[in-house]
């Protein structure tokens, strides 16, 4: 398959999109969590009624009058996967490792866009996750809002007076809801803001973690801004809190842009081109290294340094680049060192594609 | 080694399953070694397998140091009659079993909640179709408290008023 092709079904909604803001972020996600009632949650149920939670959800899409945003959807069996296909679906923010990995009779949902992925039998009973490109929080939200709707006329939620929809772990309860925004902070990180800025935001109630890379070690500048209460607040106080709060991240990295244009620009060149140069030419490139060079890249393309390439080859190249992707593209397994050749590769094909 | 699933706790479960016709290795923590337990494919009985490990783990005869004993012993009794998960278990997983764990395990976990979200009531969202009663609850109760603050201020003919609205959606939730 040619890589154009490749791509072209490779790419979800979020990673193909220039949503608003996109210049910082990425995407917006809200995923609520349902239980059904009178059914033991995925961790204590047996097969049989597992089985019967994907036969149910099923039964409920094939009724003639499914929601829009659910037109053409299709359902996957995790146990109809390989290893390597569920790896990319992980890769592609569309269902978690848990579900991958550990879930009896797990199951996704996913829409024509992947804009919507609802998963079974992971933790709750159902996940419905909304992923848009750039700043839309609230967008997010109001489909997810109208699935569940939608849902919960055709199946009986667990739920109760005092606490709310009732979830497996204590950590959901309530409205069930967990909202994030995907940032990238490259200036901020540069001028080292990012330990003056993170305290402050975990301080009002709101969790951030780097993307990739392991323990504080963010890869590539790219960061995850999540609420953590989802009991006794209202949903939309929720998504405002939360928007408002990447709102002022947002004009912060902003003005750190600036600040740097307008003190190190030649310095800022360099190091934009320096990247450029190395994703265009290197034969052998880490995973470390590539999320590193496309922050730059993806900078430098933000701010006008770099022309004649699209803003989106970075969410492309950072989902691409991963193991479960470049194993796929290659049709085999590859061991660490041969994936550092083929993401190379990859990524020499798709910057003069660009340029072509 | 550190335990794989938390990387927090040390790993004191080692084990081989084949997932997919793919061997892949565990080390896991007692806790997370706990949790896992449900998910061994191809038992039907997930809870037995359950308590089973977590009578293997010692985890079960564990009471918290800080609690005085005789309160340990009614929390450790305490158990959800629908799917069978114990308090003290909840607390070792940190994972409810099913959606009457939380009315049988009742108030005692509101520390848990305020300690997680700083608030124990649920606000949001109401489900559309099941959910009517609760909406109309929620308005009568708005009512008492203006009725009552009506009252104070001597407001009679207003307080009366208001008395009539909340009597007529009571009648409502009980017809
Ligand atoms: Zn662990
Ligand atoms: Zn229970």
């Amino acid at each position: 398959m040619s890589l154009s092709r490749f791509i072209q079904r490779a790419l979800s909604e979020w990673m193909r999109g220039k949503g608003p803001q996109s210049e910082i972020v990425i995407s917006s996600r809200v995923r609520i969590a349902r239980n059904l009632a009178g059914m033991p949650f995925p961790m204590l149920a047996t097969s049989s009624q597992s089985a019967d939670v994907v036969r149910r959800v099923e039964e409920v899409l094939r009724q003639g009058d499914v929601h829009p945003a659910l037109k053409g959807a299709e359902m996957i069996r995790m146990d109809d996967l390989s290893e390597l296909e569920k790896r990319v679906l992980v890769e592609k923010h569309l269902i978690s490792p848990q579900l991958a990995e550990e879930s009896r009779y797990g199951a996704v949902v996913l829409s024509e866009n992947e804009a919507v992925s609802i998963m079974i039998n992971e933790e709750d009973h159902l996940r419905i996750q909304c992923l848009f490109p750039g700043f839309q929080p609230q967008e997010a939200w109001k489909l997810a809002d109208e699935l569940d709707d939608w849902f919960e006329n055709r199946l009986s939620y667990a739920f109760n007076e005092k606490k709310g929809y009732l979830t497996s772990c204590p950590t959901n309860v309530g409205t069930g809801i967990r909202a994030s925004v995907m940032v990238h902070l490259p200036a901020l990180a540069m001028i080292q803001q990012l330990n003056r800025l993170f305290p402050a935001i975990t301080q009002v109630g709101l969790a951030v973690r780097g993307i990739y890379g392991e323990g504080s070690e963010a890869l590539g500048n790219l960061y995850q801004v999540s609420n953590q209460v989802t009991l006794g607040q209202r949903e939309e106080e929720i998504i405002d809190k939360l928007q408002g709060v990447v709102r002022q991240m947002i004009q912060h990295e902003q003005n750190a842009r600036t600040r740097l244009k307008e003190t190190s620009l030649t310095q800022l060149e360099d190091r934009v081109h320096r990247s450029f140069g190395i994703l265009s030419t290197a034969r052998v490139i880490s995973s470390k290294e590539a999320m590193e060079r496309l922050s730059d890249l993806r900078l430098g393309i933000d701010m006008g340094l770099l022309t004649g390439i699209s803003a989106n080859v970075m969410n492309e190249l950072m989902v691409m680049t991963q193991p479960g992707f470049l194993q796929q593209y290659a049709h085999m397994r590859l061991d660490a060192d041969e994936r550092d050749i083929r993401r190379a590769v990859l990524i020499r094909e798709r910057l003069s594609a660009e340029e072509g | 080694m550190q335990c794989q699933e938390c990387g927090k706790r040390p790993a004191t479960l080692h084990y081989t399953k084949i997932i997919n016709g793919e061997k892949t290795q565990f080390h896991l923590c007692e806790v997370c070694a706990q949790e896992k337990g449900e998910q061994i494919p191809g038992l039907e009985t997930g809870f037995s397998i359950h308590h089973l490990l977590s009578g293997l783990l010692n985890l079960d005869s564990q009471a918290p140091d800080d609690q005085p004993p005789e309160m340990a012993a009614r929390q450790k009794g305490l158990r959800c009659p629908t799917c069978g998960l114990t308090y003290n278990q909840f607390s070792k997983i940190g994972r409810f079993g099913c959606s009457d764990c939380y009315r049988a395990f009742g108030d005692r976990l509101d520390p848990l909640f305020r300690r997680v979200h700083g608030n124990t009531a649920h606000r949001g969202k109401v489900p559309q179709r099941t959910g009517g009663q609760l909406k109309i609850r929620r308005e009568v109760e708005r009512l008492q408290s203006e009725l009552s603050r009506r009252i104070q201020n001597e407001e009679f003919e207003e307080a009366a008023r208001l008395r009539d609205r909340i009597r007529a959606l009571q009648e409502k939730l009980e017809g």
